[in-house]
């Protein structure tokens, strides 16, 4: 079974969670992290990688003498990637999304194709020997999905063997997390309940939805001070919206201090990781009740 | 005020962007905090992704468009003989072979239109979708212009520029001297274009591991583009031992230290009432205007800007 964790809203404690839930997960279990703007999960699980692999999209950088300044490359490209000065076609390899079109429609082979970096797919393992697979956008690319899809496919190979997936997700409800949410069998939403929290989760949930993927929500940093009434406003919808609810985890500065510091929550005390065994076994049984198998990949009709 | 120098009776107009690497750091109530005290001033909210700053803004909407783009290819079934050609030519396998046709998956589909131009049968068209819409919105700070994509939408890039350029058109049009534009998460495409022309990014981080991280890679996206930046220390309180390394790195980097803000409950509550923490007096409102003071005079050494992102 694979498993999303993601939140509409940046900082509402995905990667806190999925690190949470690693060290408590009953079973054989992967982990990735395809928050690939911002990957953080290996700073609180310290994995050893030893394999790092890049991945690139085929590019024009340059134009040949045959060029006859035709236009039909520009004409063609849809992202700007491709402009016509006078009689002279220049491209910018920085804008293109690698569709490989220029390279077809040239009647003259006159555009010299190379490659634009889109960032690295690293894997490595835990010292309790647990896979660990994380993508990490080259800074300055604005290109994450091709960089995902490599990562998801890294991550299928492990779910057909009966292993269970814990996906770090990106933030936000646009392509990124989409890409992911499209190649998992369940989604967990990580909420935070302040008036922004409250906010994007409802974007995220109209966004995920339509994907037609069972959900299952946590709601983190409950009781927070001063939170009570968007909070108890969530609680309602909740209920309403009839969302099953895997648990709360309480705010506390001691945990926050401990998240800030790279620390597992589950190491703050017995009962803190009694709950989030919880946590786990209730996600599980809401994946069952849903109709995705544990332990297997149900193969939907992602990138595979 | 900063003057052009090549007509110095030209007031300089300035784009300061909030952004912040790490998701959840308080990019939006700083940005709402910031509003409360800014004069003169258009906001513009370049999450469009999942949008927050309207909740303390509150606005009262004058002018609503529709966002339109995301032409996606669509296959007539009548038209198809499955040859497979699509298929075959899709860098995005987003072709979905059933046999006797084929059929585009439009989550997939990335726009590029390459298909449509290879179909032998002329079977596809390439129709344009809703992405989302805008508005151009009043607030009791000043005018303000915001998004909203479609939920799973793409082209956040695009939209991201859109509100950019007519942020500008009104603040040339109306005399104004500062854009404020509060930013999204990442280091990827809307925070790109997010950059874009700015004048300044200030970069609210939190003092913890994953946000010095994130932090390090948004400096190096700011970098990258010759962009001066500075930092917020956001809930400086809660691990003030690593604020000395983000010091650190700000001075390797000659980006600025605005200042630190502890964690408060006035935040929170004044959040819950759609209020900014600078709405009333506190403690911390009265920290974040001397932030937004230091932003304000915050004068880089001027350097060589080379930058335009036309997605």
């Amino acid at each position: 079974m694979r498993i999303a964790i993601a939140s509409g809203k940046g900082g509402a404690g995905k990667t806190t969670l999925t690190a949470a839930l690693a060290s408590v997960w009953p079973g054989p279990l992967v982990l990735a992290d395809a928050d690939a703007e911002a990957p953080n999960l290996h700073l609180y699980l310290s994995p050893r990688f030893d394999r790092s692999e890049d991945v690139s999209i085929r590019v024009p950088v340059d134009v040949r003498e045959s060029c006859t300044a035709c236009g039909l490359c520009r004409d063609l490209c849809k992202f700007g990637a491709i402009a016509r000065f006078g009689k002279k076609i220049t491209v910018f390899s920085d804008m293109c999304h690698g569709c490989g079109g220029c390279f077809r429609v040239c009647t003259e082979n006159a555009l010299v194709s190379g490659e634009r970096l889109l960032g690295q797919v690293e894997e490595g393992r835990l010292s309790s020997g647990i896979p660990f697979i994380q993508a990490k956008t080259r800074v300055g690319e604005v290109m994450t999905p091709p960089l995902l899809r490599v990562l998801l496919k890294k991550l299928s190979a492990f779910s057909e063997e009966g292993c269970d997936v814990l996906i770090d997700s990106p933030p936000g409800i646009s392509c990124p997390a989409v890409t992911v949410a499209r190649n998992v069998d369940l989604m967990l939403l990580v909420i935070d309940p302040s008036p922004f929290g409250f906010a994007d989760f409802k974007l995220a949930l109209e966004a995920f939805r339509k994907l037609g993927l069972p959900l299952v929500c946590v709601i983190n940093r409950s009781g927070m001070p001063g939170n009570e009434p968007s909070e108890s406003a969530l609680n309602a919808f909740l209920a309403a919206e009839k969302l099953p609810l895997a648990g709360k985890i309480p705010f506390s500065r001691n945990a926050a201090a401990a998240s800030a510091n790279g620390h597992l929550l589950t190491a703050l005390s017995g009962d803190v990781r009694a709950s989030f065994c919880e946590i786990a076994e209730n996600i599980r049984k809401t994946a069952c009740e849903r109709g995705c198998s544990p332990l297997k990949g149900r193969g939907r009709n992602g990138d595979e | 005020m900063e003057t052009n120098r090549n007509d110095p009776g030209k007031v300089e107009l300035r784009e300061i962007v909030v952004i912040s690497g790490k998701g959840g750091t308080g990019k939006t109530s700083l940005t709402a905090a910031f509003a409360a005290l800014a004069h003169d001033a258009i906001f513009c909210d370049l999450d469009v992704d999942v949008p927050d700053l309207h909740i303390i803004l509150q606005p009262t909407v004058e002018e609503k468009s529709v966002f339109m783009g995301g032409n996606t290819a669509l296959i007539d079934p009548a038209r198809c003989v499955g040859c497979g050609t699509c298929l075959e030519v899709c860098s995005f396998a987003a072709i979905r072979d059933e046999g006797a046709v084929c059929r585009v998956d439009q989550d997939l589909c990335e726009g590029c239109s390459v298909c449509v131009a290879l179909c032998p049968e002329k079977a596809i068209s390439f129709p344009e979708a809703i992405c989302g819409d805008w508005c151009v919105s009043q607030t009791r700070f000043g005018p303000f212009v915001h998004a909203q994509l479609e939920p799973g939408g793409e082209n956040s890039g695009r939209l991201v520029s859109l509100l950019k350029r007519r942020a500008r058109e009104m603040a040339k049009a109306q005399g104004k001297r500062l854009i404020l534009c509060d930013g999204s998460p990442g280091i990827g495409c809307p925070v790109v274009s997010s950059l874009g022309g700015a004048s300044l990014a200030v970069i609210v981080v939190e003092p913890s591991l994953s946000g010095l991280h994130d932090f390090k890679r948004v400096a190096d996206l700011c970098a990258h583009f010759q962009l001066p930046a500075g930092i917020v220390i956001n809930r400086a309180d809660i691990n003030p031992d690593i604020i000395p390394v983000f010091e650190e790195e700000c001075g390797k980097r000659s980006l600025a230290v605005f200042g630190r803000v502890p964690y408060a409950k006035e935040l929170t509550e004044k959040t819950q009432q759609g209020l900014a923490v600078t709405e009333g007096d506190s403690d911390v409102a009265r920290q974040i205007e001397r932030i937004w003071q230091a932003i304000l005079e915050y004068r880089p050494k001027p350097r060589l800007r080379s930058f335009s992102p036309g997605r």
